[in-house]
């Protein structure tokens, strides 16, 4: 099995890994506050952030990636303003497919937060106040423990997204290789060359394995948590 | 310590207007569903902002609308034991009692958790989870809880009507010695009569969002008048009185302003103080000291008032001694006897009708 997967294969997985991760963990925070104040949150505007939350499942992914090209980009509004200030250029770099990757699995991470944070007993957050604990405390003493599962399931849904990313990914970082050439974009790219259908079948089965692994890891996590919480029985 | 509460709400058709003050010991709020207790509470918890009024607590302005302050309730200082516990179902027994000072970065204080968890009898439960727990269990790991969130004092929103009878009972003895034991004013909400007989010092008579009447608990379960609030199958007067005697029969004695009471056996020591509540349809009146008859309490006593009822019911008010006792009976009785006020006669109880429940320590 091993001598199958040639450095070039080990390169595009370590690289999707890497990017699906990232992409994971960066977006994590973001999914949480945009998913607690869609569920909690009456303000002005909220209709306007629960349609940009769910953009990217419905734009075409070559569209999401071209828009994040005019924005990341290096001429790009953002992509112009954290080049100078940071030095951080995300055009054709692995950093961007993270970005793409991350704008990319977001709806479908707020959207399992957001179902667990509505399943979440408010009554407990009042008797929380009641025994002393300001907001913040509520918060990070119940909801968000209460709502781990439900965390862990889009952080899970995410990664999946990530690893498997390719339109919005090959459109705004290009399909470089040990650079932005991810699983996707390696499997795509062996499908245009004469006898790259082994290379295709061997990278396909390693992309099997990753969800596989990854999908079965979350349920026992999940499982785990949810016993730990009481919601299991 | 004291509460002082005046506060009006309106909500779907219903306005809340009272008015009541609620001093050390436990004061009740009784009403029916839909009197209004659990908004009063929770104005006073802060989980809800009334649209008129004030809110004091020991010289401590916790709402006043005119002055714009609404306390939030983890600023309130104030325990809170829900109906339905409300325990945090991720914590352990442990991790519930101790999750107040956890939150206000206060040092656990290990005599005080320890004390409450003896009071409360949950020292075997501390490892468990929420879900492992009887609902009686429940509802005394939330006591302490609340307990140990260094409360000003306690609000308790039918913590037993969850409860079958028998946790009841077993629960009861628990919140009798908080009331002694604390000294913070309880504001107890409930609408079973038992309970209130059992624990109030004071009682807050709440019907349609109004406070009816307000005062020391054997104050209004002596008022014929409030009879028919309090529901007339169950009203009756509280007697106080000192255990003298435990026979080897099996019954308890106590003496009471008015003569003796034989109940059935009471967990009591001697020379502990008792209140009885005496329900007005098992007094039985004579106008003679009987003869040869079953029933073993028979207390001197003289009408004070009589009370028509809408029915052919009477409510007749008897001093005896000190004591009040409330007497239910029909009309066609009350003309029998030629009852008036100033007429002298014999309350007779039978011991057995005293229920267990309505016993309870002073």
């Amino acid at each position: 099995m091993m001598d199958l997967i040639g450095p070039e294969e080990w390169q595009a997985l370590g690289l999707s890994l890497r990017v699906a991760f990232w992409a994971t963990l960066c977006s994590l925070p973001f999914a949480v506050l945009a998913a607690y104040a869609l569920s909690r949150w009456r303000f002005p505007g909220r209709g306007l952030l629960n349609v940009a939350v769910h953009l990217p499942l419905v734009l075409p992914p070559v569209v999401t990636g071209y828009l994040l090209l005019l924005g990341f980009g290096r001429n790009g509004m953002v992509g112009g303003w954290l080049d100078e200030t940071f030095g951080l250029v995300l055009a054709f770099r692995w950093t961007g497919a993270a970005l793409a990757a991350a704008v990319m699995g977001f709806p479908l991470m707020v959207r399992a937060i957001w179902l667990s944070l509505d399943a979440v007993d408010r009554r407990l957050e009042e008797a929380s106040g009641t025994l002393g604990a300001p907001p913040w405390r509520v918060f990070l003493t119940v909801t968000l423990p209460l709502t781990l599962p439900g965390v862990l399931a889009g952080a899970m849904l995410a990664f999946a997204k990530a690893m498997g990313e390719f339109g919005a990914t090959i459109t705004f970082v290009s399909n470089i290789p040990g650079e932005t050439r991810t699983l996707a974009s390696a499997i795509y790219t062996f499908l245009q060359v004469p006898g790259g259908e082994g290379a295709v079948g061997v990278l396909v089965g390693v992309s099997i394995a990753v969800s596989m692994i990854a999908l079965i890891g979350a349920e026992a996590l999940s499982r785990a948590l949810a016993r730990r919480i009481g919601t299991a029985e | 310590m004291s509460l002082l509460v005046d506060i009006g709400h309106g909500f779907g058709g219903f306005t809340l207007e009272a008015a009541f003050e609620a001093p050390e010991g436990v004061t009740a709020l009784f009403g029916r569903s839909g009197a209004g207790k659990t908004t009063l509470v929770n104005a006073v918890a802060g989980l809800l902002r009334p649209e008129r009024g004030r809110i004091d607590l020991d010289g401590e302005v916790l709402f006043d609308s005119a002055a714009g302050v609404c306390l939030k309730p983890h600023r309130r200082r104030i325990g809170y034991v829900f109906q339905e516990g409300r325990l945090f179902p991720h914590l352990t027994v442990a991790g519930n009692l101790a999750y107040p000072a956890r939150v206000t970065g206060r040092k656990a204080d290990a005599a005080e958790t320890a004390r409450v968890v003896e009071m409360l009898g949950i020292g075997a439960l501390l490892e468990r989870r929420p879900g492992a727990l009887s609902g009686g269990e429940k509802q005394r790991v939330a006591v302490g809880r609340a307990l140990l969130s260094a409360p000003r004092m306690l609000l308790m929103d039918e913590p037993l009507a969850a409860l079958d009878a028998e946790r009841k009972a077993e629960i009861l003895p628990y919140l009798e010695r908080l009331r002694d034991e604390m000294r913070l004013p309880i504001l107890y909400v409930s609408h079973a009569l038992d309970e209130v007989a059992r624990l109030a010092t004071t009682v807050v008579l709440l019907a349609e969002g109004r406070v009816v009447r307000a005062g020391p608990a054997e104050a209004l379960f002596a008022d014929p008048d409030l009879a028919p609030r309090f529901g007339l199958r169950e009203a009756g007067a509280l007697l106080t009185g000192e255990v003298v005697a435990h026979h080897p029969d099996g019954l308890s004695e106590l003496r009471v302003s008015g003569g003796t009471l034989l109940l059935p056996r009471v967990q009591a020591a001697e020379g502990q103080r008792l209140r009885v509540r005496i329900e007005a349809q098992d007094v039985i009146l004579s106008r003679h000291r009987p003869e040869g008859l079953s029933a073993l309490n028979i207390l001197p006593a003289v009408v004070v008032a009589l009370k028509q009822g809408e029915g052919p019911g009477v409510i007749a008010q008897l001093r005896a001694g000190e004591d009040v006792i409330l007497a239910r009976l029909t009309r066609r009785s009350a003309e029998a006897l030629d009852l008036a006020p100033g007429r002298s006669c014999h309350a007779i109880v039978k011991s057995v009708a005293v229920a267990r429940g309505d016993i309870g320590r002073v």
